[in-house]
């Protein structure tokens, strides 16, 4: 049989790279921020900041490819509030994947530490240095990033519940793999 | 009458030309420094000095400069940095709380630039540095403005495993602005 995608390639791509990078860039930034001062934390910082400003640029094209590619619509029979909550989990993520990265640039310029992406490109200052200001959008980093960690964790729950317990087809339209192996 | 007011100008220009600055304007004066850390330009800062400068804009080559550094009063950026370069690594300030910059000769090196040479002692090490820079009299005050970079293992400033320079540079570029009355 076969399959016809609901997704396309790309965006099946996007998903699983963004996803990739944010479960390395998110530990990688826990850890940082508990080191003390050392060479090795400097380079996490550059690394983590390298790391989401690239996951930064991935959800710029993702949201484009999005908007000219149309997944199709969900053929699973369920509640509606369960359809409901999961396009809000869906805009959700894509904002804060917006405004986590955002808000880590911002910061870093509030501090007084340009971002340099892979050490070779200046990003410009948005904010002039200022450590209030900057102390907040610290803040707001780790708000948003709380945020998103619960808001993966119910995604998740979500996509393996269809798959294991509903037995749908929910999962597969991001894992096509998965569909073909179970059809054989 | 015109000749009087032609001497009066002259007499005037060269007692301009004559003045000797000495009086270093502490509070608008500052010692700025840029290093680099993961290819990421850092500014700092040494809140505390004092400079003894004499110098005449119409003969800088007579000109004198000893200059003494608070290093406890650095801003490196954040709390966390500013902790950490005072420590034995870097410039083990409870040891060596000075750095010093004693000048020794100045020429000019044309086009209104000029170059200090002098001795820089830093954490009990003496290098001989030069360190050009530029003059400019504006309403009775002399800015000089002037750029070197220094190398910081020279020093030991920041020693171990932050002797890593693909960390943090070598190089650190130290601008001066200084005002004088
Ligand atoms: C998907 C992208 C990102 C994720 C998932 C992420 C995640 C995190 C997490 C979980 C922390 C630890 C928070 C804490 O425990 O205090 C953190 C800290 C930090 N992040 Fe990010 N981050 C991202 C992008 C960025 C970007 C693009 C920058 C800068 C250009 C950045 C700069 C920072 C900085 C400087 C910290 C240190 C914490 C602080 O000083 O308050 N982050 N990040």
């Amino acid at each position: 049989m076969k399959q016809v995608l609901a997704y396309t390639r790309t965006a099946i791509a996007l998903h699983w790279l963004i996803a990739l990078l944010v479960f390395v860039t998110f530990p990688v930034g826990v850890i940082m921020s508990d080191m003390a001062l050392s060479p090795d934390k400097l380079k996490l910082l550059s690394y983590h900041k390298w790391l989401g400003v690239t996951v930064f640029i991935l959800l710029v094209v993702r949201l484009v490819w999005r908007v000219a590619h149309r997944p199709a619509p969900l053929d699973v029979a369920m509640p509606h509030w369960q359809m409901l909550a999961a396009k809000a989990v869906h805009v959700l993520l894509y904002v804060l994947l917006f405004a986590i990265p955002l808000s880590g640039w911002l910061m870093s310029s509030a501090k007084g530490f340009q971002t340099v992406y892979l050490g070779v490109l200046p990003l410009p200052d948005l904010l002039a240095r200022d450590k209030v200001l900057g102390d907040a959008l610290s803040a707001l980093h780790q708000v948003l990033n709380i945020t998103m960690l619960l808001l993966v964790i119910a995604h998740i729950a979500a996509a393996l519940k269809h798959h294991f317990v509903d037995r749908d087809g929910t999962l597969v339209r991001m894992l096509p793999f998965l569909g073909r192996r179970t059809s054989k | 009458m015109n000749k009087f007011i032609a001497a009066i100008l002259l007499l005037l220009s060269f007692g301009a030309a004559a003045a000797e600055y000495s009086k270093v304007q502490a509070d608008s004066s500052t010692i700025t420094f840029v290093s680099k850390q993961m290819s990421v330009p850092v500014e700092g800062a040494f809140k505390k000095f004092t400079a003894q400068v004499r110098i005449n804009p119409a003969k800088p080559e007579a000109g004198v400069a000893h200059m003494v550094i608070d290093l406890a009063s650095i801003d490196a950026g954040s709390m966390e940095a500013n902790d950490e370069v005072k420590g034995k690594s870097w410039f083990n300030v409870a040891e060596f709380p000075r750095a010093e910059f004693v000048s020794s000769a100045v020429k000019a090196l044309g086009a209104g630039k000029y170059e200090a040479a002098g001795k820089m002692t830093i954490k009990g090490k003496t290098m001989e540095v030069r360190a050009p820079f530029t003059l400019k009299e504006d309403k009775g005050v002399l800015a000089i403005d002037g750029a070197f970079v220094l190398k910081r293992l020279d020093f030991g400033i920041g020693s171990g495993l932050w002797s890593d320079t693909s960390v943090v540079a070598d190089e650190v570029q130290i601008k001066f602005h200084l005002l004088l009355k």
